[in-house]
């Protein structure tokens, strides 16, 4: 039970500059996710909350304990890591039972908790073997199992799912989510994989080249991402990005591509005083184009269809529009060919503007 | 089809195989036939060389009764042994700090104790008789024993940091997080891990201190002191008169612990060459 805060973390590799400038406070019980393309620092900020990475400046706290020199066994802390970690010439047994070993826990004790860890993950069978015996999903229950008998204050999870295949990967998901309810403790857990965080996490923290790009709840990312990057990276498949001009006409304001254009509504025309007569990004997400039976310009877009891609429960759609390509995710049903013409209607609700130098967003 | 994959196999394998043991084994068939020769029939250009006509001991026995040759035995086990364990202690020690301890110079250390391996023997054993002579070692064992790791360190600490780093990281990582100490950590992760690469280091050791040769003949004099290859040449070869029934005799019995050592441990020497953590 405890509350993790970073200071103005910064860790640097030499040259390199790994992660900066990092702040976040985590509260307690909640379940962070920390997610970006690899080389972002998540993994590092981790490890040096872990106490593996020693920090270049900043301040880290557990529970309002200043840990920044403290060894990683003393912050009461477990980790679970992408490899597992697990001792080859250990059963699985004496895996769960190490830890609590090297901390001089009565047998009894240990016998009682390794026993209720092997319960929670249903892995009592498999106590006597070693971890070359075991399949991926195995190890892995194994090495969450030994992290939950120390009953740390945080568990830190270093991209636990990565090493399962795709339909392992959704059903270990969930029960860490159950378990993160279970056992009620603070966990950091860092992926590369949006589904991932998305799915699991209380907040997500979206990380890129060392600095922190978002902080927030998965649909406050999804619904309003401050800038290109996190509205890329977050959803499947990624936003449509395309850039266009922005038109005023009396007390109208419209995007307008070399092939299309889309009227935007009067309560945006504020927000972008600034901006007339100017180049910006315009972001569309694939669930947020439409079909629409009629064109009517202004409202609509008239494509052609280069690729369709039935994915069963919906429909990706390659389409091109002049110069711009986008995806839009229609109905399973639709009935549509390649090479035949489509109508899309963008729901402007959800339609997101970035500035075209810095990338953020226009809000 | 069949036909055809197996006379491939043939040529590509078991004809290349089949020449490859004739080279290796016949100098061990040569040994072994001599042994049980007479002189007389040694000698004798007529007598088919390949095969022994009169089998006779009296070589086996004049190594064991004319000459302290179970002495000279037990003067290699003690060296060779002392040697391989005092080597293996420094090179695990070595090849961990080198391999996971970061400091600045660890990258440097491991290529200067590399280094020291590339300097011969023969150049090597000038100086280092100087400090035998110093340290009052002179015809001791002990000059033996503190000499042989000069060549066998810089091997194993080679060889040990390859298989360390097989291990993973986040092994440590994660025994350190569960409060163990570095010392523990060596103690119950590495070593247990590393015993291939262990018993293949001390494979290497043992038979190298069992066959050395140079160090032994320039810092030993004394007969009762002497190791084994030492000791058959200089008392067995007296000056051209070469005493080969014995000669071979020795030559073979010293070869089988070496023989026996290979022989339990082959699989693991060949993992821990190959430097694979098989988890």
């Amino acid at each position: 039970m405890a509350e993790v805060r970073l200071e103005n973390i910064s860790k640097h590799f030499n040259e390199v500059i790994a992660v900066s400038d990092f702040n976040l406070s985590i509260k307690d019980r909640e379940f962070v996710v920390l997610v970006g393309p690899s080389g972002c620092g998540k993994t590092t900020t981790l490890r040096m909350i872990a106490g593996l990475e020693a920090i270049t400046n900043g301040n880290i706290y557990i529970a309002d304990r200043l840990i920044n020199r403290l060894p990683a066994k003393d912050r009461n802390i477990a980790m679970v890591f992408q490899n597992y970690a697990l001792y080859p010439h250990m059963s699985v047994y004496q895996n769960m039972a190490f830890g609590l070993e090297q901390r001089k826990a009565p047998k009894e004790e240990i016998k009682r908790r390794v026993k209720e860890a092997a319960e929670i993950l249903g892995i009592q069978d498999l106590m006597n073997r070693r971890p070359k015996q075991l399949s991926g999903g195995q190890r892995q229950r194994v090495a969450v199992g030994r992290a939950i008998v120390r009953k740390p204050e945080v568990f830190l999870f270093d991209e636990p799912l990565s090493n399962l295949d795709a339909k392992l990967r959704a059903q270990t998901r969930v029960e860490l989510k159950k378990l993160h309810g279970r056992l009620a403790t603070t966990i950091v857990y860092v992926t590369h994989d949006q589904v991932e965080a998305m799915t699991m996490g209380d907040r997500i923290v979206v990380m890129k080249d060392g600095f922190i790009q978002q902080v927030g709840s998965p649909l406050e990312l999804y619904n309003d991402p401050t800038n290109i990057f996190v509205a890329g990276f977050i959803g499947s498949p990624a936003m449509n990005f395309f850039e266009a001009e922005l038109i005023r006409a009396g007390d109208l304001i419209s995007l307008q591509t070399d092939s299309f254009g889309i009227d935007l509504p009067p309560e945006k025309t504020l927000v972008l005083k600034g901006y007339s007569e100017k180049r910006v990004i315009v972001g569309i997400r694939p669930e947020d184009l439409l079909e629409a039976k009629k064109h009517v310009p202004g409202k609509t877009i008239q494509t052609t269809v280069e690729v369709v891609e039935p994915i069963g429960s919906e429909m990706y759609l390659n389409v091109s529009a002049g110069h711009c390509a986008l995806i839009a995710s229609v109905d399973r049903k639709t009935k549509v060919q390649p090479h035949q013409s489509f109508i899309l209607e963008p729901s402007l609700d959800y339609l997101h503007l970035f500035d075209i130098r810095n990338e953020n967003a226009l809000s | 089809m069949v036909a055809e994959r197996f006379g491939s196999k043939l040529i590509k394998f078991y004809v290349p195989l089949v020449l490859y043991l004739f080279f290796l084994l016949f100098p061990f068939y040569w040994m072994a036939n001599t042994v049980f020769k007479s002189d007389k029939e040694l000698y004798n250009l007529k007598l088919n060389p390949f095969y022994i006509h009169s089998p006779t001991f009296e070589n086996v026995v004049h190594l064991f009764t004319e000459t302290i040759f179970l002495k000279w035995m037990a003067n290699t086990f003690f060296v060779a042994i002392l040697a391989t364990l005092i080597s293996l202690a420094a090179s695990l020690l070595a090849a961990y700090a080198i391999q996971r301890l970061q400091f600045k110079t660890s990258g440097p250390t491991g290529v200067a104790i590399f280094l020291g391996y590339l300097v011969p023997q023969t150049i090597l054993f000038i100086p280092l008789a100087h400090i035998i002579f110093k340290v009052k070692l002179w015809d001791s064992l002990w000059s033996l024993v503190l000499t042989y790791p000069t060549f066998l360190i810089p091997f194993c600490t080679w060889l040990l940091m390859g298989y360390f780093k097989s291990i993973p990281k986040e092994m440590e990582e994660c025994a350190m997080i569960d409060g163990t100490s570095r010392i523990n950590i060596f103690r119950k992760i590495i070593l247990p891990l590393c015993l291939p690469g262990i018993l293949s280091a001390g494979i290497f050791c043992f038979t190298l201190s069992w066959n050395e040769f140079l160090y032994a003949l320039a810092f030993i004099s004394t007969t009762s002191s002497k190791t084994v290859p030492i000791g058959l040449v200089t008392e067995l070869v007296r000056g051209d008169v070469y005493h080969w029934g014995p000669l071979m005799a020795g030559a073979l019995c010293a070869s089988v612990p070496v023989a026996l050592v290979y022989a339990f441990f082959v699989e693991h020497y060949v993992a821990g060459m190959t430097g694979a953590l098989k988890e």
